[in-house]
């Protein structure tokens, strides 16, 4: 983490073996995290992963069934959450009804006697852009703008450690990478160490320095967004972040002087880089993002040291804009999903096309066999 | 199309008549607050101004009055803390026996009053309780009590307990918290409380003519001067409360309406 010169510097977080139980349901399940001073961590997971839990435990809401809490080296758990120098975006923005967005923004500081109340409370307005709603009451703000007052009013007291519980989820997309963009901003200019709650993966990667995906109350896996996109260690982490395609496959070999797996998918020997396998035995998930792939028709070759498999069928053809979306069911192996980005002059491959897919050995990597295939996939009458 | 408009003209029938079944003991009473009354009250003997003149000129009726606001302001002062206190405290603490309080603070609601006023007369002379003002408050506090804690409950399980979680999470202190957010939240609620207390308390009659003694309410003074014939100064008093009541119901509604946002 880089050292930042002036302003507060924010807190290091330890959240040590906490676990939460609400009667005999695990919320929370011997979490461990540590988050650095004045980073922007993001903590991703679906709806119902222990996510909100996690935060309030934090922020002194809730207590610990089990471990400890501690900001700065020091053991808060058992602390009251106004003696925690912690704010909170919630998730429900829970806005004060009976005040005024000034006032609502003024609260912290008037609580603990703050100077120059009313100027702050301006200014952090001002950064949310709502100075001209100073007057009204939340119930006269639109879902957007009452989030933005929730940031104000957490962001103004420059708290040792924010916590945003899904703080942009009712903004709609344009507004939603202005204030993704915002909050870096403050985040970067007050070194405030940031948490910040989500269920959206490509909110989660854009913003934050660090990732802990979360499942079922636990970590899956922490990184860089890139690493973990890279090096997925579970099959719910390669669905939940971006897509894979998933295939089972069994080791047979080792090549190149151990550097190289050869893995038998379906009868077609695949290859993946060794440092890129997680599995414990010689059952494994093959796996391989679907902008790696390439389509091959009938003439092409692929290039020497790609993997290959197929022939499959295009069954459903979509224009992205940016990219081209395939559907390609390969016989015997199941459906994979292709992106193909629109560089000008590429084949475009119609339903019904014959085709194979290639791509190139060192972009594949290998899971624990054991796992389920579709782990982490998103339907699409998830909760937002 | 015949069958429709008869079917059309019911309601608005039978709502004028029930309106008129609801008035009409209202408008007697201001009617004959204008009678040139002789002993009794009771024939129309003609047009006069001279109660409202002098409200107080019959004897002790203002007296009357004045012991019916003093009971009233104390017993509705009382109740409604406590009741506030207690709503707050059942809707939100949890504790053994939780349950139980809940159905005993509905308990006096449900006993008839008559049984009430006796069981508290029996308790104050078995005290050796002096009856008069005291009394009649104790008496008034306990039934209002259990009306306030209803009504101002039922505001607080509208509250959002995150508001208050909010408000800690902003350094509030639990005390903080509550006169902060929580209570500025409650007061329409328990103003609402505070106003039927207050209604409740100056209607009664029969329980506090079990516990009064020699001490004389408004509603007391008008059931014993029936024996003799009620003066028109009773009228007077009593149109009076009527306009003010719809005065402030009126003043609620516009002050309500103002605020409620756009
Ligand atoms: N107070 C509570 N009582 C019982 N179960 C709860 C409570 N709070 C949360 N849970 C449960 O814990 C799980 C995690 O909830 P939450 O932390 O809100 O998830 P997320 O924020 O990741 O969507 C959910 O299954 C939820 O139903
Ligand atoms: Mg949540």
């Amino acid at each position: 983490m880089a050292v930042r010169t002036g302003g507060v510097r924010g807190a290091a977080l330890e959240i040590d073996a906490v676990t939460k139980r609400f009667g005999a349901f695990v919320a929370v399940d011997d979490l461990t995290l540590d988050v650095p001073s004045g980073a922007f961590f993001a903590l991703l997971g679906p709806s119902g992963c222990g996510k909100t839990t996690t935060l309030r435990m934090v922020a002194g809401l809730e207590r610990p069934s089990a471990g400890t809490v501690s900001l700065a080296g020091r053991d808060v758990t058992h602390a009251p959450a106004h003696r925690r120098p912690v704010n909170t975006v919630f998730q429900s923005y829970a806005l004060f009804p009976h005040l005024t967005v000034l006032e609502n923004v003024a609260f912290g500081l008037r609580r603990r006697r703050a100077r120059d109340v009313r100027a702050r409370a301006l200014e952090a307005l001002e950064l949310v852009e709502l100075v001209h709603l100073a007057h009204r009451r939340p119930s006269q703000l639109s879902g957007g703008q009452q989030q933005r007052v929730a940031l104000a009013r957490a962001v103004v007291n420059r708290p040792a450690l924010l916590l945003l519980d899904e703080p942009l989820g009712a903004l709609d997309l344009k507004l939603r990478r202005q204030m993704q963009l915002e909050l870096k901003r403050i985040q970067a200019e007050v070194g405030i160490t940031f948490v910040h709650v989500t269920h959206d993966q490509e909110e989660a990667m854009t913003m934050a320095d660090t990732v802990a995906v979360m499942n079922h109350g636990r970590i899956e896996q922490l990184g860089a967004p890139a690493d973990l996109y890279e090096h997925p260690r579970t099959a719910f982490v390669a669905n939940f972040l971006g897509q894979s395609n998933l295939v089972a496959g069994t080791v047979v070999e080792t090549l190149d002087a151990g550097t190289t797996l050869g893995v038998d998918v379906a009868g077609v020997r695949v290859r993946v880089p060794a440092a890129r396998t997680v599995a414990a035995g010689p059952r494994v998930l093959v796996g391989v993002r679907p902008e790696k792939i390439r389509l091959l028709g009938g003439t092409e070759d692929a290039a020497g040291g790609d993997n290959v498999l197929g022939p499959g069928t295009v069954v459903d053809t979509s224009f992205a804009g940016v990219s081209t979306q395939y559907q390609v069911a390969v016989d015997g192996l199941g459906t994979f999903g292709v992106f193909a980005q629109n560089v000008g002059g590429a084949t475009v491959h119609p339903p019904g096309s014959r085709v194979h897919l290639a791509w190139a050995a060192p972009f594949t990597f290998a899971l624990d066999g054991h796992e389920e295939v579709a782990a982490g996939t998103v339907d699409l009458d998830d909760e937002p | 199309m015949t069958r429709l408009r008869l079917g059309g003209a019911v309601v608005p029938v039978f709502a004028s008549l029930g309106f008129v079944f609801l008035l009409v003991p209202i408008a007697y009473t201001v009617l004959f607050s204008f009678n040139d009354a002789g002993k009794t009250n009771l024939v129309w003997r003609g047009f006069t101004l001279d109660a409202w003149r002098n409200p107080c000129g019959a004897p002790r009726v203002c007296a009357a009055l004045v012991g019916s606001l003093q009971v009233g302001l104390v017993s509705t002062l009382v109740a409604t803390a406590l009741g506030a206190l207690l709503a707050v405290g059942l809707a939100r603490a949890r504790f053994r026996g939780r349950g139980a309080v809940n159905l005993l603070v509905f308990l006096p609601m449900a006993t008839p009053e008559v049984v009430l006023g006796a069981a508290l007369l029996t308790q104050f002379l078995s005290l050796r309780l002096p009856l008069g003002f005291g009394t009649v408050v104790v008496a008034h506090v306990m039934f209002c009590l259990s009306f306030v804690v209803v009504a101002v409950k039922a505001r607080v399980a509208t509250l959002d307990p995150a508001l208050e979680q909010a408000a800690a999470d902003l350094y509030a202190t639990p005390w903080q918290a509550f006169w902060k957010v929580t209570f500025p939240l409650l007061l329409p609620g328990i103003g609402a409380a505070a106003l039927l207390a207050f209604s409740l308390s100056f209607d009664d009659f029969i329980v506090t003519n079990f516990t009064s003694g020699g001490f004389t309410t408004f509603p007391k003074f008008v059931y014993v001067s029936a024996t003799r014939g009620i003066p028109p100064q009773a009228n007077v008093i009593s149109s009076a409360m009527f306009v003010l009541a719809l005065l402030v119901v009126v003043v609620v509604h516009v002050v309500s309406r103002a605020r409620r946002p756009r």
